[in-house]
């Protein structure tokens, strides 16, 4: 039961929703940038929802079955094929052994997501599969994927290989995830105003909410460089270390903004003049370096709905996928 | 002391006692840690302790249950922090244990040794000895895995940060501000370079990670560039690039 590497796309690495509980030893959460695609992702394929996954950036890897398995594409369209044959996403699909799984070409979105039904092998680190670069630990040996690597996947609990008719190399199954509601107005993103907020000036405050911001091509799973209006605060701030969290938007001294995202410190000395809302996560992850984007503000309870929306809509779609694959299966 | 609360955003939030390096407040620090690992509530995920603050990150939707008397999550986690800053005893000799580190602060260890010199106008000898003179707190863990923040160092070597980054090697010891530190593993960093250590201060597969916990205390002893070598631990072949 496994796949193999053909060839490394940029940035091929296993995670999962994160490590959490480390943070003493300065050790941050990492996991998915995009936590609610690699949950569809795994919920397609009837995984628990915390089941690791493969996350990939534009050029994606080139993949090789060595077993038929039961797949989920998610998140960013990198128009995923296999044997040339398109596959569309957001649906749980049936793939023959032997056959070969690209991305050829890249349409939207930034990060994608591979799930395998029974979930797969991986180092576990401190709970977490999700892969730490910088002290390489946890997922394929804590390092991306190179060629020739070869991932082992865990036992199937559903028989599907019987859905793959004849000649064919997959099967779609017939339903899709409906994602919309999540992916709504790409590039504006909600932000609850930080501590240091105060601090900035009021012409700053109103550039913050009124300006269009870039992202930087030096943007990468640590967080997101901006580029847009210089921001001031009213008088100089020496700050100390305290914490910070993903989405968390700090002032830079050059008056540029950054916005952490899931490979953060769990520690941080800039200005935090606000922090995107966990529902708008997933969007901004999707976004791309050269990508525009506009903030709005939003107050805490306002979000925490948002947040509580998204996860009851999750649970519906774990359970109608669940009850669906059942009902074909059997 | 007093205690200001805030949101980080939807499912953290911050309990902060000011922004200052001080003993007392950082063992306060600990005690609200401690206590709200003892009282945990469902949904609590991590604790981030700073050098003045307590941070947790929490799962709104676990928190949030059914006859939640508060009007939002962070207002239940506000009184959570709250109750813990209130509840809790500073304990004097908590995880007070000295730690005696050696480095090397000769040749390529020491590489912004003779700037810090030429900048500050002491000589190379006398930064040694001030920073040899300390027994420093481990103010916290942070800013990568098992990054030591140690403070504070005499007033004559406080110096600003490297406008930019530079690569630096596992176990190089540096100073920024009030702080020492020493950098558990190679990456980019912006302190100034005085000397480098050859133990390893982290270790993935290790039970315990991170050799240094908050609250501990750090001494250092010098070594010559030759026993540097004769016992450096993590060899440069090994670091990542």
């Amino acid at each position: 039961m496994s796949l193999s590497i053909i060839k490394p796309g940029l940035l091929d690495t296993i995670q999962d929703m994160g490590r959490f509980g480390f943070s003493h030893w300065g050790i941050n959460p990492g996991g998915a940038m995009d936590r609610y695609a690699a949950q569809v992702a795994n919920m397609l394929v009837c995984n628990d929802a915390h089941e690791a996954v493969i996350e990939m950036h534009f050029p994606g890897a080139q993949i090789l079955f060595n077993q038929n398995a039961l797949i989920a594409i998610t998140g960013a369209d990198f128009s995923p094929t296999i044997n040339d044959e398109k596959v569309p996403l957001w649906q749980p699909v049936v793939v023959r052994k032997n056959t070969v799984l690209q991305f050829p070409k890249l349409i939207s979105g930034s990060v994608c997501y591979l799930s395998i039904h029974g979930g797969i092998c991986a180092n576990e680190w401190l709970k977490s599969y999700a892969t730490n670069l910088k002290v390489s630990a946890g997922g394929l040996s804590g390092r991306p994927f190179k060629k020739n690597d070869e991932i082992f996947f865990k036992e199937n609990s559903i028989y599907y290989a019987g859905l793959l008719k004849e000649d064919n190399n997959l099967h779609v199954l017939p339903w899709r995830a409906d994602v919309q509601k999540t992916y709504k107005f790409p590039h504006e993103i909600s932000v609850i105003k930080g501590n240091e907020w105060d601090q900035m000036t009021g012409n700053s405050q109103f550039d913050f909410i009124e300006n269009n911001y870039i992202i930087h091509p030096s943007s990468d799973r640590m967080g997101y460089q901006l580029r847009g209006s210089t921001l001031q605060l009213s008088s100089q701030l020496e700050m100390i270390s305290s914490g910070v969290n993903f989405g968390t938007i700090q002032l830079l001294p050059d008056g540029q903004l950054v916005v952490l995202m899931a490979d953060h410190q769990t520690t941080g000395g800039y200005p935090r003049v606000g922090h995107v809302i966990s529902a708008h996560l997933p969007k901004l992850a999707q976004l791309r370096p050269s990508d525009c984007m506009k903030f709005r503000l939003a107050d805490i309870g306002h979000a925490e709905n948002l947040l509580m929306e998204q996860q009851r809509d999750l649970q519906v779609l774990a359970r109608a996928c669940y009850d669906r694959l059942k009902a074909t299966v059997c | 002391m007093s205690y200001k609360i805030y949101p980080l955003g939807d499912a953290a939030a911050c309990i902060d006692l000011g922004n200052i390096i001080d003993e007392s407040i950082n063992k306060k620090v600990i005690a609200i840690r401690n206590r709200l690992e003892r009282f945990s509530f469902d949904g609590l995920k991590d604790i981030i302790v700073a050098y003045s603050s307590v941070s947790v990150y929490y799962d709104p939707i676990l928190v949030k249950k059914p006859g939640l008397q508060q009007a939002t999550v962070f207002d239940f986690v506000r009184s959570k922090l709250e109750d813990a800053f209130h509840q809790s005893l500073i304990e004097e000799h908590g995880n007070s244990d000295i730690f005696k580190i050696p480095v090397c602060y000769s040749g390529a260890c020491g590489i912004d040794m003779a700037f810090l010199s030429k900048v500050k106008k002491i000589s190379k000898e006398e930064i040694i000895q001030l920073h040899l003179s300390k027994i420093y707190r481990v103010y916290m863990i942070g800013f990568l895995p098992g990054f030591s923040y140690l403070g504070k160092i005499d007033e004559k070597l406080e110096i600003a940060r490297k406008p930019k980054p530079i690569q630096v090697p596992a176990g190089s010891v540096g100073i920024a501000g009030k702080q020492t530190g020493i950098y558990p593993i190679a990456c980019p960093g912006g302190w100034q370079i005085i000397g480098r250590t050859p133990l390893k201060f982290f270790d993935p597969g290790a039970v315990m990670p991170s050799r240094l916990n908050i609250g501990n205390y750090v001494q250092f002893y010098e070594i010559s560039e030759e026993e540097f070598n004769d016992c450096l631990v993590v060899k440069d072949t090994e670091t990542k690039h």
